[in-house]
């Protein structure tokens, strides 16, 4: 029995060696996933850039540009000479925001009245405008409060005793608040979820493509068997690939996990019973390695939309959050997040580890029941 | 103890309306060749598959090695081996490796394993190419290959599914040396093709189609009684115009163009060669020869079918 499983695992490994794509998806993947997904998908919005109209041309202008800039939300990017010029910049693209300063604007600020200014956002990424309109809010604030200081103390009036409320939130877990923090959990089970699911569903499908299921069929080697040497040997190559994006995490990015690494395997290892279990029934259902892939596509699609991967849950509507609740991936980043970020043990994340126990070996045991009728 | 290596009785299989298996009985002595002929589509594979172990018969029974087919699948899989035209190899895998895969997957002893490997490979012909992936053997070396799969655990009953296949007649020449080879050291051969040729130097020839056995004896019986009739060639001019004529003569069972001669059976008691010769004068179709030949086992084939099929029509109709 053991002899007959390890025949299956070396011969697998050998598969993997000597397949040039298996070996892409196990060790390139998780690298390059985690630099695309560090780097190109940052979800901070800052250096936006600006183009300003300054019609106003002095002191109090140029200083209230110079804020906006030293905010570290704006960069210059040129300077228009019409309102026309400033739309068409904003229109190509070639600037997110555009400010402009009326001519009238520093003799405004002089004479103690509100000054206007006018921003001009391209809303069509509203996570961009939000940004933009929340930051200029604040420099405008600022620089008020700053005009205001300056003409007291001109006047000989100190500012001393004055009741100005400064706001310090104190982030908690992800300091820096760096995109890549936060994705580096979420990269680990969705590379755990698309490693398992695909490759086993794979290793299977393409047995019954060559016509090499039906000879296994005939031989001693008895269904749970013929599953135990598909599954374990992908089990490894998952790991293998999560210990490289782990490793990627902490070097590159400088994101170390806070919490039980043993707890970590561990409840991964619980997360795959699922993905493998989904991975085993497509592998039933299929007849060719492409249709394999497009039902997998099919299963994983709603897993990185709805799980919390990209977008916030909270943020999705009530029904969109039930179904979210339905998938596995939803609370392995949950336990994820909690042990990579957080450093919180199998207690906080008892709620998580509950349901995705429940989903493991719900569909674990229907996908083998249904995997060893198929060849039995 | 001279138990027959398989024996089945009335072996039905069913796919809910359709019969694929309709009553199957016959015997195979251990060592012998048993070649398993039908048309596709005939229950060929369903038949060995029920052999196998894999399918559970509907209805009937039957033993291989003295394991119960419907119950004792797992010891059956044990000690039989089984090739497919598909020749089931790994393909990214070598030679040795493809081997050492199945003498694990059938727990042969570590230590009779490199002996082993190595006289398949030399039986295979494959010595020097150990190393090679079996991708890239060409259909004749990847049959020997496949077929020293099958057999790496020695078995004493071996199903080969037409394993001929799309091979060129040289290395199918030395695969049928190969395979006479292990029925002479005791091995029982149970073997499906579609050449004639193949067949007729098995022991015992079955012939089933559309799920019936239609015929079961040895070749040299089969071309002796296996015809109802005699069997005569006719050359004349326009043979294809003669071969529509003669579909119409009573007493002529079966007319098959072979090449530019014409092959009729006719019920020796309302027909002669005299008599046909005269019809044909008197159709004007200018005769050349007649002669009585022995049949072919394919003569005898064309001609079980083609009465199966005929009655089987005539019964449809007179419902």
């Amino acid at each position: 029995m053991l002899s007959r499983i390890s025949s299956i695992i070396r011969k697998e490994f050998i598969h993997v060696l000597r397949d040039p794509r298996t070996l892409a998806i196990v060790l390139a993947m998780p690298a390059l996933q985690l630099v695309l997904f560090g780097y190109a998908i940052n979800t901070v919005v800052d250096h936006l850039p600006v183009i300003v109209l300054d019609e106003a041309g002095d002191p109090r202008s140029r200083a209230f540009v110079a804020a906006f800039e030293n905010s570290g939300y704006f960069d210059l990017r040129d300077v228009a000479s019409s309102r026309e010029e400033v739309r068409q910049a904003v229109d190509s693209g070639r600037a997110k925001v555009g400010l402009v300063i009326p001519a009238d604007f520093g003799l405004q600020v002089l004479r103690r009245e509100p000054a206007m200014a006018q921003l001009v956002v391209d809303g069509s990424d509203p996570n961009v405008a939000q940004t933009a309109i929340f930051a200029a809010g604040m420099v405008a604030q600022v620089q008020s409060a700053d005009t205001l200081a300056n003409a007291l103390a001109r006047q000989g009036l100190a500012t001393s005793g004055g009741a100005t409320i400064e706001l310090r939130p104190v982030v908690l877990y992800n300091p820096s608040m760096l995109s890549v923090t936060f994705m580096i959990p979420g990269l680990i089970g969705l590379i755990l979820q698309f490693q398992t699911l695909i490759l086993t569903a794979f290793a299977i499908v393409r047995e019954r493509e060559k016509g090499t299921l039906e000879q296994l069929v005939v031989t001693p080697i008895k269904p749970w068997e013929l599953m135990a040497g598909k599954l374990l040997p992908y089990v490894a190559t998952a790991f293998l690939a999560v210990a490289l994006a782990l490793g990627v995490g902490r070097f590159w990015f400088g994101v170390e996990v806070q919490g039980s690494l043993l707890l970590l395997v561990a409840l991964s290892t619980l997360f795959l019973l699922s993905s493998l279990g989904v991975g085993l029934l497509i592998s039933t259902v299929s007849q060719t390695q492409t249709q394999a892939m497009q039902l997998a596509l099919f299963v994983m699609l709603p897993s990185v939309l709805l799980s919390g991967f990209m977008f916030p849950r909270e943020g999705m509507p009530w029904i969109i959050q039930q179904v979210g609740l339905a998938i596995p991936l939803t609370y392995f980043l949950q336990i994820l997040r909690g042990i990579i970020l957080k450093g919180v043990g199998v207690e906080v994340l008892f709620g998580s580890v509950l349901p995705l126990a429940m989903f493991g070996v719900v569909v674990f045991a229907l996908s083998a029941t249904r995997f060893n009728k198929r060849l039995g | 103890m001279n138990e027959p290596a398989i024996a089945v009785r009335e072996l039905t299989k069913r796919f809910g309306d359709l019969v694929a298996v309709d009553r199957v009985s016959f015997e195979v002595r251990t060592g012998e060749v048993f070649a398993f002929l039908g048309p596709n589509g005939s229950g060929k594979s369903t038949t060995i598959r029920m052999l196998c172990g894999i399918v559970v018969p509907s209805a009937g029974s039957g033993h291989v090695l003295g394991f119960d087919i419907a119950t004792q699948g797992e010891g059956i899989k044990q000690h039989i081996g089984y090739m497919s035209q598909k020749f089931a190899l790994y393909e990214d895998l070598t030679v040795r490796e493809n081997l050492e895969f199945y003498a694990g997957v059938y727990q042969v002893p570590a230590r009779l394993r490199q002996q082993r490997l190595a006289a398949l490979i030399e039986m295979a012909g494959l010595t020097g190419r150990e190393s090679q992936l079996a991708g890239t053997l060409s259909g004749g070396w990847k049959q020997r290959l496949a077929l020293g799969c099958a057999i790496v655990h020695e078995p004493p009953l071996l199903f080969l599914d037409e394993p001929t296949a799309g091979v060129d007649p040289v290395s199918r020449r030395r695969f049928w040396t190969m395979i006479y080879g292990l029925a002479r050291e005791g091995v029982t051969v149970f073997v499906t093709t579609h050449y004639l040729d193949e067949a007729e130097h098995a022991n015992h020839v079955a012939l089933i189609h559309d799920g019936v056995l239609r015929a079961l004896a040895s070749p040299a019986e089969l071309r002796r009684s296996g015809l109802d009739g005699q069997l005569l060639s006719v050359t004349c001019e326009q043979p294809m115009h003669a071969v529509t004529l003669l579909e119409t003569v009573r007493g002529v069972k079966d007319v098959a163009l072979y090449g530019t001669s014409i092959h009729v059976v006719i019920d020796s008691d309302e027909q002669s060669i005299a008599s046909l010769a005269a019809w044909l004068a008197g159709a004007g179709v200018a005769v050349h020869e007649i002669v009585p030949i022995s049949p072919s086992l394919e003569d005898v084939f064309i001609s079980l079918i083609g009465s199966a099929a005929r009655s089987r029509d005539g019964h449809d109709q007179s419902r």
